[in-house]
């Protein structure tokens, strides 16, 4: 492999990490603050994408669609929250993950029946159509340095957010001992609706922004949901820094795992063999380096310390 | 029915615009069980294959082979457990004449045995696994589709004939993704530069889009099915690789261009039929069905539209006596209606003798995107399992 193609792979690692760390930020706030299982994420993640799809058809943009998906995936966190997840709160996590599965269950089926099992077209970002040639014969589309810088940005505004803030201060004083934060007379209920609206709208913001590159179809969440869980069981639960660190690193061991696995086995065996061991190697790599990590340093990373 | 088949149901039907269900009819008169995939991810192929079938008993009257024709509309939910289940009620308390549909090998595989140990035929409109075209045939089953490997070898001589050197081959990592490269080397003598091998929920190919770049293919050949093959299309053309000829089979067709959109305008694909065939049982059969449901049909509908035709003709042939087995299995060993393919007969196996044409994806004159022909690649195909077969 020449350096060129190497460079060229740890950039879509890169930014493959930075499209998980999207949705990622918000399931490791709400885990981590709330100790709250939310698997119904990916949903949040599939919605944020149809409603932008939508309504970036409906209005011929691509960019008014994705600005409108915020709200309306804001207000769709608060009315899950308001009807189910609420009352799981104080539940055990076992029940916490049977509710949640029921909404994806749900959820996905509704969307079927509005929108059709069928992928659904996408209006492309205007302004970003072309690219940049990063080697002979491949364009890195514009629109993924858009994403790249996107994830960036929201990396940095919640680490202002939660380190830099009162709200934010508030948050991590709630993670750490929320009755005591309670008794000093803050509205831990109100505190928690927000950090949960603010998880929804990063997730359904991930989806809005993935949906000119991916299929926006039923269950598009399913496969994002359990690589991001294990972002934040490698990067710590409710750490949002452990969480950029471990979605940067699943996005480069993912990649450089399928692009360079099967041409290394290829020296031990033959060619037909290392293409389908490289390749079942390959997915299961980051899962194998979830497990080493967690062995090793069994609450993640970058470890939350609690009261 | 559980909530779900139910939920999925509702979803169909809000879909299509119209809901099947049953089509009462009176006595005496030809119940058909039609299997297809209404709900969960396969839904899109199911609808098609259903619309088609029923848009063949609508141009009968609603009538098969002269008799009033029921059909009972069944969703195997993707599930073989469930199709097994319902496929067995529809045989003992519906006591349907004929079993239909089918658009996944698994489901077919699961209810084979159920259908054709209790005397009924079974007619896939899709689903064409080598299982049953070779030393498995069976003389109550038919299929009005092809078998897999077909598609794919007809991608290989198309690469050959186009004197391609060398070709890179990417495929989901599961049999049917093995098969498709095998169907594709039984014909393409040249260099596979390279195989990728995919797992089936990736999502980004920027890393197998780097390595095509720099392997610099004459062409790739791919089998990306359903939301797989709209993420690759997408990334395709946005990688700027689109000068490099785009050879697949059943990853651009009219089920997935609507989301894939002008991004696979000029990809190619093999198949047995393309919208614009301009026979003319085909153009009606294409006008009619945008007429009644709204979308393109693609080759799925169009095999279902001749599966009820085959019945509909053997059926006719049989005098009407759907008891007399021999004589309604001999009929449709020769049928003599027209299909929207033309050129069309049943091989020894009950697998179609058949043409198979490269297609490219085209923007229609009303805006909409289609398959179109480019030209016939393999006449009158047979496929390599026939000669396996021993119909008893």
């Amino acid at each position: 492999m020449s350096l060129n193609l190497l460079l060229v792979q740890l950039l879509n690692g890169a930014q493959l990490g930075i499209l998980l760390f999207l949705v990622a930020a918000g399931l490791t706030l709400v885990f981590g603050v709330m100790d709250f299982i939310n698997l119904a994420h990916g949903v949040q993640y599939m919605l944020g994408a149809y409603v932008a799809a939508t309504l970036g058809t409906l209005l011929g943009s691509f960019w008014l669609g994705l600005l409108l998906a915020l709200p309306v995936s804001l207000l769709i966190g608060l009315l899950l929250e308001w009807v189910v997840f609420r009352h799981l709160y104080r539940r055990d996590h076992l029940a916490q993950v049977l509710a949640t599965f029921g909404v994806i269950l749900t959820v996905e089926d509704a969307v079927r029946a509005i929108w059709g099992s069928s992928p659904l077209a996408v209006p492309q970002p205007e302004g970003f159509a072309g690219g940049i040639e990063i080697m002979p014969g491949l364009t890195y589309p514009s629109f993924r340095l858009a994403i790249i810088a996107a994830g960036l940005l929201v990396a940095l505004g919640l680490w202002l957010l939660v380190d830099r803030t009162r709200a934010g201060m508030l948050v991590r004083a709630g993670a750490t001992n929320a009755p005591m934060v309670s008794a000093l007379g803050v509205d831990i209920h109100k505190l928690f609706t927000l950090v949960f609206g603010i998880g929804a709208m990063l997730a359904g913001f991930a989806g809005a922004l993935a949906g000119p590159v991916f299929a926006v179809a039923p269950g598009m969440g399913d496969g994002v949901l359990i690589l991001a869980f294990v972002v934040i069981v490698i990067g710590g639960i409710g750490s949002i820094r452990g969480a950029f660190v471990a979605a940067i690193l699943v996005g480069l061991i993912d990649t450089l795992g399928r692009a360079m696995l099967p041409d290394l086995l290829r020296l031990v065996m033959d060619a037909s063999s290392a293409r389908q061991t490289g390749a079942a190697l390959a997915s299961m790599l980051v899962y194998i380096v979830m497990a080493a990590i967690l062995f090793l340093s069994p609450a993640g990373l970058f470890p939350v310390r609690r009261g | 029915m559980n909530r779900r088949a139910l939920l999925g149901t509702a979803a169909a039907a809000t879909f299509s615009g119209a809901m099947p269900g049953l089509v009462r009819a009176q006595a005496p008169g030809i119940k058909v069980g039609f299997v297809a995939t209404l709900s969960g991810a396969g839904a899109a192929l199911g609808t098609q294959l259903r619309d088609g079938w029923l848009l063949a008993v609508k141009h009968l009257d609603g009538k098969l082979g002269g008799l009033p024709a029921e059909t009972l509309v069944i969703d195997d939910e993707l599930k073989p457990d469930v199709a097994v289940t319902k496929v067995r009620a529809a045989l003992e308390r519906d006591k349907v004449n004929v079993v239909a549909g089918l658009v996944y090998s698994n489901i077919l595989q699961a209810v084979f045995r159920p259908v054709t140990e209790s005397g009924t035929f079974l007619i896939s409109a899709n689903a064409g696994p080598s299982t049953f075209a070779g030393r498995g045939c069976n003389p109550l089953f038919f299929t009005t589709s092809y078998q897999n490997d077909q598609v794919h070898a007809t991608m290989g001589q198309v690469a050959q004939d186009e004197g391609y050197k060398r070709v890179f081959v990417m495929v989901p990592n599961y049999q049917a993704g093995k098969d498709a490269a095998a169907g594709f080397k039984s014909r393409f003598k040249g260099e596979v530069v390279d195989e990728i091998y995919v797992p089936l929920t990736q999502l980004d190919f920027s890393t197998e889009l780097a390595k095509i770049a720099a392997a610099k293919p004459d062409a790739i050949f791919t089998f990306m099915p359903g939301a797989l093959g709209v993420n690759l299309v997408r990334q395709y053309r946005q990688a700027g690789l689109a000068s490099t000829p785009f050879l697949s089979s059943f990853t651009v067709d009219e089920s997935t261009l609507p989301a894939q959109g002008e991004a696979a305008l000029g990809f190619y694909t093999a198949a047995n039929w393309a919208p614009d065939f301009p026979n003319e049982v085909s153009r009606r059969f294409v006008r009619d069905f945008e007429a009644a449901y709204g979308y393109v049909p693609g080759t799925y509908a169009a095999q279902a539209y001749d599966a009820a035709m085959l019945v509909d003709d053997g059926v006719k042939q049989a005098g009407g006596r759907l008891a007399d087995k021999a004589a309604l299995r001999a009929a449709m060993e020769k049928p003599g209606f027209t299909s929207v393919r033309g050129n069309f007969r049943m091989g020894a196996n009950h697998y179609p003798v058949q043409d198979f044409y490269l297609c490219k994806v085209a923007k229609r004159p009303d805006g909409k995107l289609a398959t179109e022909t480019v030209r016939k690649v393999l006449s009158e195909d047979t496929d390599p399992y026939a000669a396996e077969c021993r119909m008893r």
